[in-house]
């Protein structure tokens, strides 16, 4: 059980699929500028990610090895990807229009974000059993949603501060980002040596 | 080859079917988000925007075919409400809130034609036939259509004197030297 | 007896010793008074005299209309002489509806009703003379007496506290009177307290004080009114400060004092309950602090309402020098002039002028979070983020932040060491709000009117349609009728 506790807590902390592996980058900057609305897509690809590592585990050992075309790895998983967000901007866009109207574009992006592909690829790499894939693909995401939120909230604060003109924008949520990833690589303490 | 072929094509067609399935129970029926920006629109039907009415704007709003900053009389703050709900970035320096203003009947030039009280979409004006008319300054949005359609220009928006009871501060000005 | 604990609070440079060794002095009579119809918080009074009427002192000349608003009366006998625009005692030199009397030099009082012993009157009646007075809080919030004291009595307060605190650096008014009128305030504490029925009576004097301490302490020995003295700090004069150093309870952030038992009035309105009392004399004077480091002889002068400030400059000796700036009420919480053409009014403490070196005007330099403001702030605000907010055109981050509970006291911009204008800020993200608000208001009538119009449009259409489909049935049957005849 402490196992998969720490499990839990590495892949959310020490190995943080953001800050510390680089994945998911692209709603990282794209969706921090509001708290809220940063929790909602952080949820959503916390939903996302649990499923489709859960699903392309099933598939990789009743699938793909036993048929021999782990070839196909990719396409397979892209396929199982892809219809989770459909099924997820069709759940979204029935039970909170605004949100749906909030996360836009982005919301059919996470299908492309890195993260949700990249992780289950890493189980496969590291020949994870099915409960390892699944905390580790939870933790994983749940990190994902823990620095989209900070993140967010430190861009609402930059908003109001006077930042140099030469810095706004892009540039300051770029120098944000490096020092919030130096603090989480305060979190490799955790693990002992 | 064949196993390939057979179990990508299965798998598609499963998960196809859960999506069918899905897009069935969680259809959306009509657009609930058209309700909440007709809300938040003035609801003068005044056609400044360019679509008929506020129903209009807001179903052109929800689609995306017009920008938050379409209402010239809901000025900056139905933009930036406007920009909330939809969740959009909102270029509201442009948006002006124009001085309030009211229309103001020149009496020695109205003749009674009545054409000033039949476009007035909030029924702010008074009158009948050959009868000087006038406005009811609380009901009145500015909108202007009464301007357009005064055959003698009696009837002209006029700036609001501003009151005591509506004066404010203005905003601080600052000159900070590495300010935004 | 024990104070409580208070937050926030700043220590400004008194000046008090300008004026408060000078005694009150009677200001001869102005030829003419220009009464504003609006000098309290709520609806303005609707006025009842004509042009060229002539009126006594004490004669009622607008009444209060709606439930927050008070009574205005002639602070002289003489004649109308107009009813118009006049500018107001504002920042923005805006005018307001003023009645302007000439004087006839006799300041005749009208025949007012007084009782045998105020004691004896029920609570009611005393709460409905005061209204009758029309006054208002003297302490600077003008709100209307005789409404306080109504809801004072419904809400059961036990405790009254007077204010006594007048913490603004210059004004010493309150204190003057005091020091010279202890008994007569003592009586109107005792009047107000028998109109609510409170228990407890505490008035509370700021310890910078120590004379009108000893003389109010004097005059309320063997009554049941305790005079306490409460630690000299800015803004002490906050009622609920007040409130919280004598009582300890803390008013609720959306509540008003009546909601912990509290009913809280200044040692001025106290003086004008008891004049309204028991002589049944209106409030149509009060004490004004004329002080500055730009007035030649600063003093406490018992003015009409009405007088101009530039007659109360001009009595006190004039400018010994330029003034820098112009200054109605205290200099933290006050409003700038840009002209002495204005009237005094109920609510006025004082009028300063104020040298270029009293002021002190620098230039505003970036936010560097030293909190300075933070541990000011007396209702304990954040403002340096709400002024961050209100700067980046975000109001609404701002209420989240507490703006509605700011009391825009001005110890944050006191502190500041960047200079930054932050209650400048409060005030003007306020007036933003109270527009969108009524913009709001404006807005829901307009849709109820279209949508009544075009409600109206087809009902008229379809009466038409129905009136058309019933001429046609009719005429279909006359035919009918007329054809089956000449069959």
């Amino acid at each position: 059980m402490s196992e998969y506790l720490l499990l839990l807590l590495s892949t959310a902390l020490v190995n943080n699929v953001v800050l510390v592996k680089f994945l998911g980058l692209c709603p990282f900057m794209g969706i921090s500028k509001k708290m809220d609305t940063a929790l909602s897509m952080g949820l959503a690809t916390t939903f996302v990610i649990t499923f489709t590592t859960a699903g392309s585990w099933l598939l990789e050992h009743w699938l793909l090895i036993p048929l021999g075309i782990e070839y196909l790895r990719i396409l397979t998983y892209i396929l199982v990807i892809a219809a989770v967000v459909q099924f997820t901007e069709m759940v979204i866009r029935k039970v909170s229009p605004p949100l749906y109207q909030v996360l836009g574009i982005y919301l059919p992006l996470i299908t492309t974000n890195c993260a949700v592909l990249g992780l289950p690829l890493l189980n496969v790499q590291e020949k994870s059993g099915f409960a390892v894939s699944l905390i580790g693909g939870f933790g994983s995401s749940v990190g994902f949603t823990l620095v989209l939120v900070l993140f967010a909230g430190m861009r609402e604060r930059i908003a109001l501060a006077s930042v140099p003109p030469a810095f706004s924008g892009a540039p300051i949520a770029f120098i944000t980002a490096g020092i919030l990833a130096l603090a989480f690589m305060g979190f490799a303490g955790l693990v002992p040596h | 080859m064949i196993t390939a072929i057979a179990s990508l094509t299965i798998l598609g067609a499963i998960l196809g079917l859960i999506l069918g399935v899905a897009a069935r129970v969680f259809r959306v029926e009509g657009n609930a988000l058209v309700a909440e920006l007709t809300d938040i629109l003035p609801g003068s039907q005044c056609g400044q925007c360019g679509f008929p009415g506020c129903s209009g704007a807001a179903q052109a709003l929800a689609e995306g075919h017009a920008p938050v900053t379409l209402c010239p009389p809901g000025g900056r703050a139905v933009a930036l409400a406007l920009a909330a709900k939809l969740g959009v970035e909102a270029d509201v320096s442009g948006v002006q809130d124009a001085r309030p203003m009211i229309a103001e009947v020149r009496e020695e030039l109205c003749i009674g034609c009545t054409r000033c009280f039949k476009v007035c979409p909030t029924d702010a004006i008074m009158g009948a036939a050959q009868q000087i008319h006038s406005v009811f300054r609380e009901a009145c949005t500015a909108c202007g259509k009464c301007e357009a359609v005064c055959p003698t220009e009696s009837i002209t928006l006029q700036p609001v004197q501003l009151t005591l009871h509506a004066w404010y501060w203005h905003k601080p000005v600052t000159q900070t030297t590495i300010a935004a | 007896m024990k104070l409580f604990k208070l937050r926030g609070g700043v220590h400004p440079q008194g000046w008090k010793e300008l004026a408060s060794e000078r005694e009150i002095r009677i200001l001869p009579l102005p030829e003419r008074l220009f009464v504003p119809l609006q000098q309290h918080v709520g609806a303005p009074a609707q006025p009842l005299v004509r042009v060229g009427e002539h009126v006594l002192k004490g004669q009622l000349i607008a009444a209060s209309q709606g439930f927050i608003s008070a009574a205005v009366h002639s602070p002289t006998s003489g004649r109308i002489s107009a009813i118009g625009d006049y500018a107001a005692a504002h920042p923005s030199g805006l005018t307001a509806p003023t009645v302007t009397i000439a004087s006839d030099g006799d300041d005749r009082w009208l025949d007012t009703d007084v009782p045998a012993d105020p004691f004896l009157l029920t609570p009611e009646d005393i709460a409905a003379r005061v209204g009758k007075a029309g006054i208002v809080g003297l302490g600077g919030a003008t709100f209307p007496s005789a409404v306080k004291l109504n809801l004072s009595r419904k809400n059961n307060v036990h405790t009254l506290i007077i204010n006594g605190g007048e913490c603004e650096p210059y004004i010493t008014c309150d204190d003057r009177l005091m020091r010279e009128h202890a008994s007569n305030i003592i009586e109107g504490v005792r009047l107000i307290r028998h109109a609510v029925g409170a228990v407890n009576v505490m008035v509370g004097i700021e310890e910078n004080k120590p004379a009108a301490l000893f003389a109010m302490q004097t005059a309320a020995a063997g009554t049941e009114v305790k005079v306490i003295a409460v630690p000299a700090m800015y803004p002490m004069g906050w009622d609920k400060q007040m409130i919280r150093a004598l009582t300890g309870r803390e008013v609720p952030a959306d509540g008003r004092s009546a909601d912990i038992g509290v009913l809280v009035h200044n040692v001025a309105t106290a003086f004008a309950v008891r004049d309204a009392v028991r002589f049944g004399r209106p409030l149509v004077s009060r004490l004004v602090t004329v002080s500055g480091g730009a007035v030649a002889e600063p003093g406490n002068l018992m003015v009409p309402v009405g007088t101009l400030v530039e007659t109360l400059f001009g009595y006190c000796g004039g400018f010994s020098s330029k003034p820098a700036r112009l200054v109605l009420g205290g200099p933290m919480m006050g409003m700038e002039l840009s002209t002495i053409n204005v009237p005094v009014v109920k609510g006025t403490s004082g009028v300063l002028a104020l040298t270029k070196g009293e002021i002190g005007r620098e230039q505003a330099s970036p936010c560097i979070r030293c909190s300075s403001c933070i541990r000011a702030c007396p209702v304990g605000l954040l403002p340096l983020q709400m002024a961050a907010h209100i700067r980046a055109g975000d109001s609404a981050g701002a209420v989240s932040q507490g703006l509605k509970d700011c009391i825009a006291c001005g110890c944050c911009s006191f502190v500041c060491p960047s200079h930054i204008p932050l209650v400048h800020y409060f005030n003007f993200a306020k007036g933003e709000l109270m527009e969108q608000e009524r913009g709001k208001l404006k807005q829901e009538a307009t849709k109820k009117l279209a949508d009544e119009r075009i409600a109206r449009i087809q009902r008229i259409e379809q009466e038409r349609q129905a009136a058309a489909a019933k001429r046609k049935a009719a005429r279909e049957a006359r035919e009918l009728a007329a054809k089956a005849g000449t069959v």
